[in-house]
C-alpha cells in the first residue's frame, strides 16, 4: 500500500470526524434540529450494534459473534457491570466457537 | 475488582482500551503479512486512527486490490463519523486547537461513551478519556502486532468481535429510557439491517440516522433527560 492511499485515507476520514467538531463545535443547534440531534444517538448506535452483531460484508448471519452479543444482552438486562457484559460476551462466543 | 480503577467511566475506557488493544495486535499482524512496512501500518494507526477502515484498507490490498479501491471502502466505513460527530457537536466546544484534536479522537468506542451520557459535563470528559486511552492502546498494539508478525492466534477465538457490539449495547441502556430514543433506535437498528445486502459496508450504519424518524413520530411527553444530554 502507498503512501499516497494511507495519507488520502487519513485526510479524508478527518474530514469526515471533522464535520461536527469543527464546523459545529460548541454551537447550539435550532430547536428543530435540537430535537433531530438529540434522536441520533440511539439511532446510530443501535445501527452499529446491529451490524456489527449479525452483518458479515454484504450479508446477514447467525454466528457465535451474535450468540456471544445476545448472552451479553442478557447480561444488559440483569444489569450487570459493563466489564461482566464483555466478558460473558466474549466467553459466549468463543464457547460457541469451540462447540461448534 | 480491586485492580480495576474506581471511577465507572475510567474503568469502561480501560475496559475499551484493553479491548481495542487485543484489535490492534491484530492489525498490527494483518499490515506486516500484507506487505505493509512497519511506518506505514503506524502512519494507519496514528493518522487514520479508525479501527475498521484500517482494517478493510488493508484487506483491498492484501486482496490485491486498487488502492483506490482501499481509500474509497475505508471512506464508506467512516462515514458514520460525521453523524457522530454532528450529535457530539454541542459537547465538543472550545478553541480550534481543541476541536481539531477532538475530531481526530472521534471514534465508535469515544463516541458512544460520550453520547450515552447523563449530562454535557460528563460527556466531555468520557469522550476524551476514551479518545486518549483507544489512541494509546490502539498505536501500541499496532507496533507490537507489526514487529511479531505472524506469531499471534486470531483474536475471534477469544470472542473479540463480540466484545464490541455488547459492550455498545450495554452503554446504549439510558438512551432507551424514552419512547422517543427506543423507538429511534428500533427503527434505525431495522434500516440498517434491512441495506446490509444491498449497500457497500459502512452505509448501512450512517443510513440508520434515518431512525431518528421513528423517535420523531413519537409523542412529545415529559421526558427525562433519557434522549440525550444535549441542552
Amino acid at each position: 500500500m502507498t503512501w499516497t492511499a494511507i495519507l488520502a485515507l487519513a485526510a479524508g476520514t478527518y474530514l469526515l470526524k471533522g464535520v461536527g467538531p469543527l464546523l459545529a463545535g460548541g454551537r447550539r443547534m435550532p430547536p428543530r434540529l435540537d430535537r433531530v440531534v438529540r434522536l441520533l444517538p440511539p439511532a446510530l448506535l443501535a445501527g452499529l450494534v446491529a451490524v456489527q452483531t449479525f452483518g458479515d460484508g454484504r450479508a446477514l448471519t447467525l454466528d457465535g459473534r451474535s450468540a456471544g452479543v445476545a448472552l451479553g444482552a442478557v447480561a444488559v438486562l440483569l444489569r450487570a457491570p459493563f466489564i461482566v457484559v464483555i466478558v460473558v460476551a466474549m466467553a459466549g462466543a468463543a464457547g460457541f466457537r469451540f462447540l461448534t | 475488582m480491586p485492580f480495576l480503577p474506581a471511577d465507572p467511566d475510567v474503568r469502561k475506557a480501560a475496559v475499551l482500551g484493553v479491548a481495542v488493544g487485543i484489535y490492534g495486535l491484530s492489525f498490527g499482524v494483518l499490515a506486516a503479512t500484507s506487505g505493509l512496512t512497519l511506518w506505514q501500518a503506524v502512519g494507519l494507526s496514528t493518522l487514520v486512527f479508525a479501527g475498521g477502515s484500517q482494517f478493510a484498507a488493508v484487506g483491498v490490498i492484501a486482496a490485491g486490490g486498487a488502492p483506490i479501491a482501499a481509500v474509497a471502502s475505508g471512506l464508506l466505513l467512516n462515514s458514520r463519523m460525521a453523524a457522530f460527530g454532528l450529535a457530539l457537536a454541542p459537547v465538543l466546544g472550545g478553541r480550534l486547537p481543541r476541536r481539531m484534536l477532538a475530531a481526530h479522537l472521534l471514534i465508535d468506542e469515544s463516541a458512544a461513551m460520550a453520547l450515552t451520557q447523563p449530562e454535557p459535563r460528563a460527556a466531555r470528559r468520557a469522550f476524551w478519556l476514551t479518545g486518549a486511552s483507544v489512541f494509546v492502546c490502539w498505536n501500541l498494539a499496532t507496533v507490537l502486532g507489526a514487529l511479531a508478525g505472524g506469531r499471534l492466534g486470531d483474536p475471534e477465538a477469544i470472542g473479540l468481535d463480540a466484545a464490541f457490539p455488547a459492550g455498545f449495547l450495554a452503554l446504549l441502556g439510558p438512551l432507551l429510557d424514552s419512547r422517543a430514543g427506543r423507538l429511534s433506535a428500533a427503527c434505525g437498528a431495522a434500516v440498517a439491517l434491512a441495506l446490509v445486502p444491498f449497500t457497500p459496508p459502512g452505509v448501512p450504519i450512517i443510513a440508520a440516522s434515518a431512525g431518528v424518524l421513528g423517535g420523531l413520530l413519537a409523542r412529545r411527553g415529559p421526558e427525562p433527560h433519557a434522549e440525550g444530554f444535549v441542552r
